[in-house]
Formats: structure tokens, sequence, C-alpha cells
């Protein structure tokens, strides 16, 4: 079959590999139908998240169609079935899983000695991502093998196109849980940085929730223009002060709630010092993660806000201003997401029209056409907000 | 074919069978070498800088030496990462660096001014090489005037922007009515 394979650091090609086959009595085998590039695809693509090897197939937003199922499914999915698949894989059955903490899942990791040791505890196997998370195959691909495929799905009807479902296996719970970990009052301005595909979801997210204001932040115009259209007031930060711009939307008294859609790859420009130097130091391995946004978040953040973090971060990040998130009595919300606790929720809402997530969709195009993409993706060439590769 | 990611495949996993091609275009390939070859040299620079005075008749600046050394190093790391543009230009305003440095060990009482001449000479062709891989690894984001496309009517909300604040405005009002928490 066809697939996207990460060869280094901004190689990607698309490869001929063998067939996925059935492994375990749990498993089974989709034909892909549509699958997208994320974000946190473009940290793999920069080799920024550690733990990847030549020959790992990457995506990890897919869906498609069962052609294939172990005889431990149970069941719980047959031949034909139409399904979304989670990028957190998911046992259904550890303890993490009963609480609903799908993306810790203790039973998934097939590498867990690795998780164990560089996180302190492993968290749940993800696809096309890091080995530290199990090193699975991914979904950008022809077909996947989806491993423990009795919990790790989402059935969605027919009748309703793939563009409007694809999202649920990562960005659209994504954004949901980052607005849900905010405890959105009515009263609350919400400020979002970073108008990727995921904060264009947190916007929409934190409106759906009720937010009185939301605020949005990025510096590039068509994405603005896309955040605008969801219900939220802008900010583009080359051009204007966010500190002022926040100051004067909130009367002074700051956002009481604060979300990063943007993560360890903050843009580096001369106006924010600090950017050229967590650039300088990641280039030399002396920090992995370029945190300016969590520290501007943490500088004008209402005291006794909520912080909520949905941008990945890898590794280590220094200069976090702890002074002030102690001394304002702020809490930080994190985490990869815990996908199905979200996605029944969240389908009923698409199904009911109240929200149709291919809003964010600005680039479709086959398989094959995939390693460009993630150029044009990264470069934000062609005013692309999100792909979709067609196998 | 032969490729390395077969051998660390997880057994069951799918294998390669055929590559396809690389984004890699012939400006990256320059790029790198020239960023391993300033890496490969800073470090000889930094660690054997008495062999590059003895060579040059510069003896008694191993301290410059080592310096230029030092920034060789950091230009081959940036040359080797994402920002290999930036990196590239550093290479460039280095090589002038090298080659002020060197002419002024050009002077007639200097024994090995042959060895200085044709390290110039030497500096002259990377720096080429160097300006050409700059020029051509030039980022391709769109520049602040380029023409856009926006996206003012996608909303994502099928039933409109209004109609879904004020849904939204009714259930928190009626959370708030019943004191449930919200
Ligand atoms: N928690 C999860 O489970 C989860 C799931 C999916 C994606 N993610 C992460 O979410 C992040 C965003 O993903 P995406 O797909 O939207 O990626 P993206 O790269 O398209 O979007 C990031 C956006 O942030 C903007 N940005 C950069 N610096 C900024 C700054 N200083 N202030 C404000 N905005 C800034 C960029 O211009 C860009 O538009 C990534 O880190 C990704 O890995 C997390
Ligand atoms: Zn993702
Ligand atoms: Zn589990």
């Amino acid at each position: 079959m066809k697939a996207l394979v990460w060869h280094g650091k901004e190689d990607i090609r698309c490869d001929t590999v063998t067939d996925p086959e059935i492994q375990d009595p749990r498993d089974a085998i989709i034909k892909v139908t549509s699958c997208a590039i994320c974000g946190s695809d473009l940290h793999l693509f920069h080799n920024f998240i550690p733990g990847m090897l030549p020959g790992d197939i990457m995506g990890h937003e897919t869906m498609g169609e069962v052609v294939e199922v172990g005889s431990g499914v149970d069941g719980k999915l047959k031949k034909g079935d139409r399904i979304v698949v989670p990028f957190t894989i998911i046992c259904g059955e550890c303890d993490q899983c009963k609480r609903g903490n799908f993306s810790v899942c203790e039973t998934t990791n097939r590498k867990r000695q690795l998780g164990d040791k560089v996180f302190g505890h492993t968290t749940a196997g993800l696809f096309g991502y890091t080995h530290l998370t199990g090193g699975y195959p991914g979904g950008q691909a022809e077909y996947l093998r989806v491993p423990f495929a009795d919990a790790t799905h989402i059935k969605v009807p027919d009748g309703i196109p793939d563009e409007q479902l694809l999202f649920l296996s990562d960005i659209f719970p994504t954004g949901w849980q980052a607005a849900v970990h905010c405890d959105i009052e009515p009263t609350d301005t919400v400020a979002i940085w970073g108008c990727g595909p995921v904060g264009q979801m947190t916007i929409r997210s934190a409106i759906l929730l009720g937010a009185n204001q939301v605020i949005a932040i990025d510096c590039i115009p068509e994405r603005l223009s896309m955040a605008e259209a969801g219900g939220a007031t802008t900010i583009n930060f080359e051009t204007e002060s966010v500190l002022e711009r926040l100051d004067h939307l909130t009367d002074g008294r700051g956002p009481e709630k604060c979300i990063d859609a943007t993560g360890m790859e903050s843009h580096v420009m001369a106006s924010q010092p600090d950017t050229l130097l967590d650039r300088a130091k990641q280039m030399v391995m002396l920090e992995s993660d370029r945190p300016h946004v969590l520290r501007e978040m943490i500088y004008v953040c209402r005291p006794g806000g909520i912080i909520s973090v949905a941008g990945v971060y890898s590794g280590f990040s220094d200069k976090i201003p702890m002074g002030a998130f102690m001394n304002k009595g702020l809490t930080m919300r994190t985490g990869q997401t815990h996908v199905n606790r979200w996605t029944d929720d969240l389908l009923r809402r698409i199904e009911q029209g109240e929200i149709d997530p291919s809003f964010v969709i600005t680039h479709t195009v086959p398989l094959e056409r995939g390693p460009e993409m993630y150029q044009v993706f990264r470069d934000k060439r062609d005013s692309c907000v999100k792909v979709v590769l067609k196998p | 074919m032969f490729h390395f990611g077969n051998i660390v495949r997880t057994k069951g996993d799918p294998k390669i069978v055929d590559s396809g091609t690389s984004l890699a275009r012939p400006e990256d390939r320059l790029a790198r070498a020239l960023g391993w070859f300033s890496i490969g040299l800073g470090l000889a620079e930094l660690f054997a800088p008495r062999r590059v005075t003895e060579t040059l008749g510069m003896e008694g600046h191993e301290t410059l030496v080592r310096a230029f050394g030092a920034r060789e190093i950091i230009s081959g790391i940036m040359s080797l990462s994402v920002d290999k543009n930036a990196g590239l230009w550093a290479r460039v305003g280095g090589d002038g660096l090298d080659a002020a440095a060197l002419i002024s060990a050009l002077t007639p009482d200097n024994p090995k001014k042959g060895n200085v001449a044709l390290a110039l000479l030497m500096i002259g062709g990377i720096a080429m090489l160097d300006y050409r891989a700059a020029q051509e690894t030039k980022p391709k984001r769109p520049s602040p005037k380029a023409r856009r496309r926006l996206y003012p009517d996608r909303s994502g909300f099928p039933k409109g922007l209004a109609a879904v604040k004020d849904r939204a405005r009714q259930l928190t009002n009626g959370q708030a009515r019943t004191g449930a928490p919200s």
C-alpha cells in the first residue's frame, strides 16, 4: 500500500509499504477513506519530538471502513462498519480508561518502558507518533491496523460526509477539551493563542459553551479572518500589542481563561526576544520547547484564572514565571485529548447541525501529494489552514 | 533495496518496499554538507588552534582561532536545523570575518604567506557556495503583502453564529436560575 513515511527531519515520503496485518485478536484493519495532517505532525516533521525512527508511518487523524476484524473484537465492530479512529489508542478496561482518562491509558503503549523512563509513567499508545508512545504505524496510508479496536473507535453513521466527521479523531475534541478544562462561566473572557485548526475548534467550543467574549491571537490574516467568522475578537500579534489589546478588551482585568493552542513551536520574532533565546537554546539542545505563549498567558491571565494547554510540549521549558503563576493563584490543566470522553456528545452536535467542523478544511488532495502538503501547511502557503488527504 | 527503517521495525508492522521521492532539494543537501563542514572545521579550530596558526604563520592568535571555531560550530548547527537559511547567512558573514583575518596576515614578512593566500582562495570558493545555498534556501513563507484568501464566511455554525450565541446564553442563564454549577 501507499503510506506517508518519516525518513528524518523535513523528509517525509510517499512510500510503498507492506500491507498491515492482524497481529492480535483485538485488532481490526480499516481501509482509509480520509485522513488529515495535524499541527502535531509538524513537530515530528521538524524532529522536535524525540523518539522517531526512519520508516515510521505518519498520521493520527484517520477514518475509514472496517475490512477485517480479529477474533477478539467481540462483535463490537464488524466488516463494513464506518469508523473514525481516535488518535489515542485505548483498552477501555484499565483504571484510567474507566475514569475516562483515555489519553493516559495504562495498557496500550507497547513501549511502556520508554514512557515510564521519560515521563515517569507511561501514557496511552498513539498512532503515527514517537516511540515514547508506542511508535504505532499511523493513518496517512491506504490501510491502518487499529489495535484494541473493540475500544479504539468511534462508530459513525452513513449519510454524513467524511469531512464533517474526520475531525472527531483529534482536533474537534481537542478544542472542546481545551475549552471544557476552562470551566467557562457566562461572564468569562476566554483568550486563545493560535488560530490553527486546533485554535479554530477551540474558538467554536468556547462559543458553544457560552463564553461572554472570545479573543483569538495569531499573526496569519486568513486564520484570523476564520477566527472572526467563528465569533472571536482577534489580535494580530505581529502588528498589535497583545498585552495592550487584552487589557483594553477586559477593562484591565485580564482574561479569566487562557488557552494555548500553539504549543512548543511558538513564532520566533525580534520583538519577542525570549523567542530568539528559546530558538537558540533549542538548536543546541539546552531546551526542547519554545514556551513564549505559556509565559504570556501566565502574565496576562486574571488572578484566580485558569490556563488550559492544548498545544503540545515535548520536554523542558525554561523561564516559566512560577512566581506570577503561584501568587496569582492560577490553575493549569493540560493533556493529550481523552478523545472518546467527548465524541458521543460531539457527534450528536454534528448530527443536529449545531456545528460543521469541515469549515476548517482549505485543501483536499490525493495521499501521494502529502509530502509537499506538509510544507504548504507548515509555511502557511496558499492560505492553508487544514489539509485533508484522500488515499 | 535496503531500507534502514526496516531493521528497526517492530515485528508485524508495515515495511518499506519502495521509497518515494524525497522533499530534499539539491540546495538542502548543499546546506547539510556545508553544515557538517562547518562543524568539522570548528572542532579543529577549537581543539587544535596551534596547528592552524602555525600553518598560517599567525602564532599568538590561538584565542582568535578558538573563537572562530566556536562561531563555525554554531553556524554549522544552525545550517543543519530547520532554520538552515539563518545558519547559511551566518556562514556568509563568518566567511567575511575569516577573509579579513587572513588578509591581515598576508604581510610580506610572513614566511607562510603562500599558505595564507591558498586559504584565502579556499574561503572565497566556500563563500560562493554559502552564498548560493543561502539564496536558494530562502524560506518560502508568504510575504505580508502576498495576496491571501480570507475566510470571513466560514463560521462552522450551519445555523449561524447569532443563533448559537443565543442558544448558549439561554442554556447558561437556565443554569444560573436553577443554581446548577456552571
Ligand atoms: N492536546 C492534544 O491532544 C492535541 C491535539 C492536536 C494538536 N495539538 C497541538 O495543538 C497545537 C496547534 O495545532 P494546530 O494543528 O492548530 O497547528 P498549527 O501549527 O497550524 O497552529 C499553530 C498556530 O499558532 C500560531 N502561533 C505561533 N506563535 C504564536 C504566538 N506567539 N501567539 C499566538 N499564536 C501563535 C501560528 O501562527 C499557527 O497559526 C500543536 O502544538 C499541536 O501539536 C494538541
Ligand atoms: Zn493531532
Ligand atoms: Zn486503558
